[in-house]
């Protein structure tokens, strides 16, 4: 690694955040195999906030995101140099079990992905897993509310959960997710699949989740960051050392990032000028 | 203005192209040949089906009644008679194929599916398990005898291992299949959530493949119940209920084989009736393959 050019070189330029850091990721290096997906990105999840990341396409934000949890351990070619902790904790240290981590920080996946079971089931299925012991109706039932789908499924929560649109099987997904109350939730572009009016409801869900939550949240829709966003982080892609690797340009609070970006390719991507 | 309009519209129409069904284009009457040749060739494909059926039911349809289901084998120039020994004989040796192969079978599939699907033993075991589904039958039944038979002789256990040999790949590669249905994004949810590897595979992997594993399940059982080759040299035959695994032990196939060979008409028309019983429980396994094999979600 010689010769950086200048403007890859000052991201060092990290974000320090005001409050406390639930989780303190520090990604000098992410590989798939031989492949350099993600490097130099500190990406500071902070407490009761929402998190997004936002940048073009293959940039490395859902890897990041991934690595925050340890999904990317299903990937039997990722490897990483850095660290990320989870209240002072390293998660990928030796006597770190990942099943734990992903209790206590939970995933809401880019594509829905519901199990084949009843909604009620899909819904349950996190409670069962950590052995609830309360009222698992009233359980179910808060979540799908505060999942924005509970009036569509109320008359149907022995209905395959397949057998929901796409929409609905997404928010099918953050109920599921958000059953088990995890302390942090990461989504990855979780309205993707959603009509504006589901998105709306999402976004509303997200901003009263961070009551309680913390929330890193992955979107490829700008107005979005803006809405539910308190710090944005903009990932790039470089593709000087002649590979695509993405890292952190810049990261801030979410309307200094919008309205008065540092970096030159910050300034470039929210004015849309490339994608 | 309004007059050009109409001239338009009209010249319009006349140039629309005709959306009707052309029956002499030369791509339809191709069509049609075709369709009318496959239909030819599927009505003579099961013209041999439904007439075995059809002799089956007038033949063997006749004699099927309690006692032939239930009495024990005639001698001779006996009259009546029947095969109960031989029908429990055959469900207790595919019972005990199933005992053996289905957990085998379904546990190899795990392993094959999930575990480690791109491991040298996985690449082995798909490759056996493949070149096993087209095994002569008869083989299964000179290898039970050659690790059971010589020692123990022929017994009902024996029969039971030769089919469980016979029913083994069909399970494995049915469940394997079935279990790489599941998709990744399922799984992922799965270890998303907090599962153990255990837990993704006994909650979300083997009860979304279930109904493909029951499919293959039942359709290896259906294929066992019909078998004599393998019980020929296994569990042999005799003229009495069964009353302990370790004696040799009648079946419906291998009754058929030899009261088929008889100059007695009693014995031919039982014959024909355990034939027409074994078509029956085939079907019946079928038909369960089908109903459990549906999507519950
Ligand atoms: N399982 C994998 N194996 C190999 N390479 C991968 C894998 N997953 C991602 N990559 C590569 O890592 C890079 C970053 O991918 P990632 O999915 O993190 O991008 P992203 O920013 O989330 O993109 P998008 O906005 O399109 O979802 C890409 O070049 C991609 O090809
Ligand atoms: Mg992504």
């Amino acid at each position: 690694m010689n010769a950086m050019p200048e403007a890859i070189a000052s991201d060092a330029a990290v974000f320090s955040p005001a409050g406390d850091v639930v989780i303190d990721c520090n990604l000098s290096k992410v590989f798939y195999g031989d492949f350099l997906a993600v490097r130099n990105s500190s990406v500071p999840i902070e407490k009761g906030k929402i998190t997004g990341f936002i940048g073009p396409s293959g940039c490395g934000k859902s890897t990041v995101l991934r690595s925050l949890n340890r999904m990317n351990d299903l990937i039997p070619i990722f490897r990483f140099e850095g660290h990320v902790k989870y209240h002072g904790q390293d998660i990928y240290g030796k006597k770190v079990d990942p099943v734990v981590v992903r209790r206590y920080i939970g995933m809401v996946f880019q594509q829905p992905n519901p199990f084949s079971m009843s909604i009620y089931d899909n819904v349950a299925f996190g409670l069962r897993l950590n052995r609830f012991k309360g009222d698992m109706d009233e359980r179910v039932q808060r979540a799908l509310e505060r999942a924005a789908i509970w009036k569509e499924v109320k008359d149907k929560l022995k209905n395959s959960g397949l057998s929901l649109s796409g929409g609905q099987q997404q928010r099918l997904c953050i109920a599921r997710a958000i059953a088990t109350e995890p302390d942090v939730l990461l989504m990855d572009e979780p309205c993707s699949a959603l009509d504006p009016i589901a998105t709306r409801q999402i976004e509303e869900l997200m901003l009263e989740l961070k009551e309680s939550y913390t929330v890193a949240l992955v979107t490829h829709n700008m107005q979005q960051a803006t809405r539910v966003a308190d710090t944005t982080a903009f990932f790039g892609v470089d593709i000087s050392q002649g590979g695509r690797t993405g890292y952190l340009v810049e990261m801030g609070v979410t309307r200094q990032i919008f309205e008065d970006p540092q970096e030159e390719l910050t300034k470039q991507y929210v004015a849309g000028e490339f994608s | 203005m309004s007059e050009i309009d109409l001239t338009l519209l009209a010249n319009k129409q006349t140039a629309l192209p005709s959306l009707h069904r052309q029956f002499l284009e030369p791509r339809a009457m191709k069509s049609g040949f075709l369709t009318a040749l496959t239909w030819t060739i599927a009505a003579l494909g099961s013209i041999p089906l439904f007439s075995v059926i059809y002799m089956l039911i007038i033949q063997g349809g006749a004699r099927l009644d309690f006692e032939a289901l239930t009495a024990l084998p005639p001698a001779g120039f006996e009259d009546g008679g029947g095969f109960g020994n031989a029908l429990v004989g055959t469900l207790v040796m595919v019972g005990i194929g199933g005992v053996i192969s289905i957990p085998v079978g379904i546990l190899a599939a795990v392993y094959l599916a999930v575990l480690g699907p791109h491991s040298k033993l996985a690449k082995t075991a798909r490759f056996v398990a493949k070149t096993l589904t087209g095994f002569p039958s008869i083989l299964a039944g000179v290898f039970t005898y050659a690790i059971l038979v010589i020692t123990f002789g022929y017994s009902a256990l024996a029969g039971g291992v030769s089919l469980a040999v016979l029913m083994l790949p069909t399970v494995v590669l049915a469940a394997e299949e079935a279990m790489r249905q599941v998709p990744q994004k399922m799984t992922d949810a799965a270890y998303g959530m907090g599962c153990t590897r255990t837990q993704v595979i006994l909650k979300v992997v083997l009860p979304t493949a279930l109904p493909g594993i029951l499919t293959g399940v039942m359709l290896a059982v259906a294929g066992a119940a019909g078998e004599s080759a393998p019980l020929l040299f296994t569990a042999l035959f005799s003229n009495y209920y069964i009353s302990e695994l370790m004696e040799p032990t009648a079946s419906l196939s291998i009754l058929i084989y030899n009261f088929s060979a008889m100059p007695f008409d009693n014995q031919i028309e039982l014959a024909w009736a355990a034939s027409l019983v074994l078509v029956l429980i085939v079907l019946v396994f079928n038909i369960l393959a089908r109903l459990l094999g549906r999507p519950k979600y």
